[in-house]
């Protein structure tokens, strides 16, 4: 028999283990009461569980129908609906490649077609280390700072296929990452619960990497009379220079 | 033709002080003028705020330009109801930048606004919906949320005006969908993304099923503003009927790309001429005036007034303002197919023309770019977009029609290039942010 998975999970699902359905159900109380209506807490909820485990999993789904009084189908159906929320294990970062038209363009569909060789993985598959998820995503709020790079949704601005390879080597290699803009990098799991609604407690999280990017200020620069700020530096072992600087 | 002085062309507001080290604070804020209009507000009956904010002509700046103050006063009064405010940040549209880095370097110019219209509107919840995958955003309106109740500018009794209101940011999950404000509204109360029919409109039947206003970041973050210099010196700029200052955002083979705050009305050509024209030895081949659902321009249209009249009556729509320009070396089949892509992608799947019909445009830009296409293909492309166009719940099958009619009107030629050459004429390194630094090094 062909075996056709169409990614419904198999219920009923086991449960947390006593502490971390605590621990859990304690944080999924504190998000619900945000809100007037309680199913407003789904997708909140929905990241909460991935802070867990890493993607939704069943458990997680049982979770959520739990805490808001749903069907498992329901939070299924909504789980389902959202790119956010992933339906199998994946990286500790996940390394995402604009290819919309724009940074496709100027440079995105070179670096992902290059990430892709250089790690040995396709479109939303995993090294071998459990390290990076590589995926193409869609236009991020960014284009002015194109071709961009989103690891665990923050900002990698003006990338080439040197620094994008740099990059993922450093994160495979453990070493610190510092995103252009954004703070410097946590894991999956950690970036999950910010997206929870669980503000960041690392110190000099929220100041990390500044006031505006560069690109944001290039109006207000003219304004001024000022000199045009130089675009994003690259990584530190990038070695090609961001898009030039026309005068 | 001279070439206007920046200083006299831009209008910085919003983003007067993003250089400031330490801009998103509400220290920074304070210092330049902030939270000053919220008392303002307070001294005046809210029916005279939601006047006030009509009379100024603000617009609203997501992309449909539908009066703000008029939203407002959709809102039925003595209701007995709960009313909201609902901010949409889920900021997708292909080319659309502005509100990101505005909510990342000055996230209190919003959260002043929200103060102002929820006193307006007689709302005591309001929500800001932002996309999940922007995080550094994300944290830094948690922060200043947390700075403004800590402030006493959120929360019960602000300012000792007797008005209370909680704020709650809410993250997003990945859907371009959800910036269409009725699948927001379904979003945020849990479910799958999906538009809803209109009537009843979010004034009457929003977040859960009470009365609404869902407004653009930009929009709401413009009103502190509004109030604090008075509506005269709003209306001093850009047009009667388009008035103010808005967030241009300049991408793409630009010298300069960035964000350009001016008067509504400023050109390309303005723009370019300041910014340092297009990436040196290239020119202009086509753009958007407002995201990908916007009908390109070309080069003949850099002296349209970017206002949301001047873009109308050229044939597209002001929408966004994410001026994505591309030079000579893209070709447009790739362009339109990668855009082709994203509205399937994105396709929430309720509506059969949208579903269906953008299916089967990516099959056939697909084709055409690999060289694969038939002459019939053009004419089938339109006859499909013809039958999206209009003719489903919400505007994302409308916006997947506009690139594949406006490029066949303005390149009609180089589709049929694909078809009779059986390939694409394009070599797309000769594109990349990179190309002529390499070229340059090739032959120095």
């Amino acid at each position: 028999m062909t075996d056709v998975s169409l990614g419904i999970p198999e219920m009923p699902a086991p449960d947390y283990p006593a502490d971390v359905r605590a621990r859990l159900e304690s944080d999924a109380k504190e998000v619900i009461a945000r809100y007037p209506g309680s199913r407003s807490a789904l997708l909140p909820l929905l990241h909460l569980v991935q802070s867990e485990e890493g993607h939704v999993t069943r458990t997680g789904i049982r979770f959520c129908a739990e805490m808001l009084d749903l069907t498992t189908a329901e939070v299924t159906a909504v789980s389902t609906f959202y790119t956010m929320y992933r339906r199998k294990p994946s990286g500790d970062y996940q390394v995402g490649v604009c290819t919309n038209t724009l940074c496709a363009v100027m440079g995105g569909d070179a670096i992902f077609d290059e990430l892709q060789q250089h790690l040995g993985v396709g479109n939303d598959e995993t090294t071998a280390d459990g390290k990076v998820t590589l995926e193409h995503i869609e236009c991020n709020a960014a284009c002015d700072f194109a071709p961009v790079v989103m690891v665990n949704w923050e900002f990698f601005d003006n990338q080439t296929p040197e620094s994008a390879k740099a990059l993922v080597d450093d994160l495979i290699a453990g070493r610190e990452v510092r995103p252009t803009r954004g703070a410097p990098l946590c894991t999956y799991k950690e970036t999950a619960r910010i997206l929870a609604g669980f503000p960041d407690q690392r110190e000099g999280a929220v100041e990390a990497s500044g006031g505006a990017g560069p690109a944001s200020l290039a109006g207000l620069r003219l304004h001024r009379g000022e000199a045009p700020a130089h675009t994003v530096p690259q990584q530190s072992t990038g070695s090609a220079e961001p898009a030039q600087e026309g005068e | 033709m001279t070439v206007e002085p920046a200083e006299k062309l831009l209008a910085p507001v919003l983003s007067a002080f993003w250089d400031d080290p330490r801009s998103w604070t509400l220290e920074t804020y304070r210092r330049h003028d902030g939270y000053r209009a919220l008392t303002k507000a307070f001294a005046m009956a809210p029916d005279d705020v939601i006047a006030y904010v009509k009379d100024s002509g603000l617009r609203g700046r997501g992309g449909a330009g539908f009066p703000t103050g008029m939203k407002w006063q959709f809102i039925p009064q003595g209701d007995g109801k709960p009313h909201y405010l609902v901010v949409n940040a889920d900021e997708s549209e292909p080319g659309t930048c502005k509100d990101i880095p505005l909510l990342f370097a000055n996230p209190h110019a919003l959260i002043e606004g929200i103060v102002i219209a929820c006193y307006a509107i007689r709302s005591n919840h309001a929500f800001i919906y932002l996309r999940g995958e922007t995080v550094p955003v994300l944290r830094r309106l948690h922060e200043a949320v947390r700075e403004a109740y800590a402030a006493g500018y959120l929360g019960a009794d602000i300012q000792g005006s007797g008005f209370d209101l909680e704020l709650t940011v809410h993250a997003g999950a990945g859907a371009y969908i959800c910036g269409e404000e009725t699948a927001l509204l379904d979003s945020l109360e849990g479910r799958r993304g999906q538009p809803r029919l209109r009537p009843p409109f979010p004034a009457v039947e929003g977040l859960y099923a009470c009365p609404t206003v869902v407004n653009n970041v930009e929009s709401i973050a413009s009103v502190p503003a509004i109030l604090q210099r008075g509506k005269e010196w709003f209306k001093s700029m850009g047009s009667e009927k388009s008035p103010g200052f808005t967030l241009y955002s300049l991408s793409g083979h630009v010298a300069r790309p960035g964000q350009y705050e001016a008067p509504l009305g400023i050109t390309l050509r303005q723009l370019l001429d300041m910014g340092g024209g297009m990436r040196p030895g290239h020119r202009l081949k086509f753009w958007t005036p407002g995201g990908s659902s916007t009908p390109m321009f070309t080069d003949e249209h850099l002296d349209v007034p970017l206002d949301y009249e001047g873009v109308g009556a050229a044939g597209s729509m002001l929408g966004t303002k994410a001026l994505q320009c591309f030079d000579e070396t893209t070709c447009v089949v790739r362009a339109v197919t990668r855009w082709t892509e994203f509205y399937a992608h994105e396709s929430c799947g309720k509506c059969t023309p949208c579903r269906e019909g953008t299916y089967w445009l990516v099959q056939l830009m697909r084709d055409i770019e690999a060289g694969k296409g038939s002459p019939g293909d053009l004419d089938k492309l339109n006859d499909i977009a013809d039958n999206i166009n209009g003719k489903s719940f919400c505007a994302l099958g409308d916006g997947a029609a506009a690139p594949i009619f406006s490029s066949l009107k303005y390149f009609r030629a180089e589709y049929e290039e694909h078809i009779e050459r059986k390939g694409c004429p394009f070599d797309p390194a000769r594109s990349t942010a990179w190309a002529d630094k390499y070229r340059t090094e090739a032959h120095a």
